[in-house]
């Protein structure tokens, strides 16, 4: 009773930690883009959310902006990325063409980025609005606090 | 009209070649056969005409209609501040047209592009390879006949 009291209260804190702690890597491939850097920066201010430090590197990240098209040859490229970022990690399909190829509906677009790798979040619109960005982003920060988190000498699959 | 003196010329120095003229509003094109488009870009090239920027180079697939294929080319003359188009007809039966990268030095990616949309080879083209679509990519896909909802994915996909 005492020890699944203390692990849920460590639970919520570690949520609660990681989910004002998002270090993001944005993957920008097109004029999403400038909604991104709308959001970043002073105007809409992603900070105010505590995710605020874009990390350049998908080593040190753990959330990752897939912000625009993906082309099929671009595809292994971002599954790469994908594959680099250390766990626990989150991704966000950023427009409609993450989320669902959106009008490029031909030989050359995948048609959404949940077909190569796993989506926690979708924002729509072509491109979204800064305030629907982070609308998702506090959508994120709500499914980080209820998830079950793993820690380091919590035994996996047990 | 300069433009209607530059296409009497043209008519002129290759009366064979030159299958069909047009000018209107400034707005000039030439229909020439097959194996003409390098002595004609060549002739085009010096002077007095000097036409020495290649502006765009691409096909049309008119499916169904034979010859099926046509390069359209855009030059454009700096100093005389003049544009001209140059179409011909690509014979079905073997899809070649000569390169003009020897001529303008852009031709070769723009032709890379359209051996990779269209499948039309380059005759004298140093580096004919696709420029878009990857390797083991099978097809072309800006030709009519290529398949709408045909994907050829790279990774397999999760669904």
């Amino acid at each position: 009773m005492t020890g699944s009291f203390i692990y849920t209260k460590f639970n919520y804190l570690l949520g609660w930690a990681r989910k004002f702690s998002l270090f993001h890597y944005p993957y920008v491939t097109a004029c999403c883009g400038m909604e991104y850097m709308s959001t970043a920066c002073a105007h809409f201010d992603i900070d105010r959310f505590g995710a605020g430090w874009t990390r350049f590197s998908p080593r040190q990240s753990d959330l990752l902006l897939v912000v625009g098209t993906i082309c099929q040859k671009q595809a292994p490229v971002l599954k790469t990325v994908y594959d680099q970022m250390t766990e626990p990690k989150w991704v966000i399909a950023f427009g409609a063409c993450a989320v669902s190829g959106g009008i490029y509906d031909n030989y050359a677009v995948v048609q959404g980025v949940d077909q190569i790798i796993p989506v926690d979040v979708y924002v729509p619109g072509c491109p979204p609005r800064p305030e629907t960005v982070l609308d998702g982003l506090l959508k994120l920060q709500e499914k980080i606090q209820k998830q079950e988190h793993d820690w380091r000498w919590k035994k996996r699959n047990s | 009209m300069e433009e209607t003196k530059l296409l009497d010329e043209l008519g002129k120095t290759f009366p064979d070649k030159i299958l069909e003229t047009s000018s209107f509003l400034g707005d000039t094109a030439v229909v020439i056969v097959w194996d003409a488009l390098l002595d004609i870009v060549n002739f085009l090239r010096k002077k007095p005409y000097e036409f020495n920027m290649l502006l765009d180079l691409t096909c049309v697939d008119y499916q169904g209609r034979s010859p099926r294929f046509e390069m359209v080319y855009h030059v454009f003359a700096l100093a005389a501040r003049k544009r001209l188009r140059i179409k011909l007809a690509v014979p079905d039966d073997q899809p070649v047209v000569d390169s003009l990268t020897p001529v303008w030095k852009n031709a070769n990616w723009l032709e890379r592009e359209v051996y990779d949309m269209f499948g039309i080879r380059f005759e004298g083209h140093p580096d004919l390879r696709r420029l878009f679509m990857y390797d083991g990519f099978e097809g072309h896909p800006l030709r009519k006949d290529y398949p709408l909802r045909k994907r050829q994915p790279l990774i397999p996909l999760r669904k």
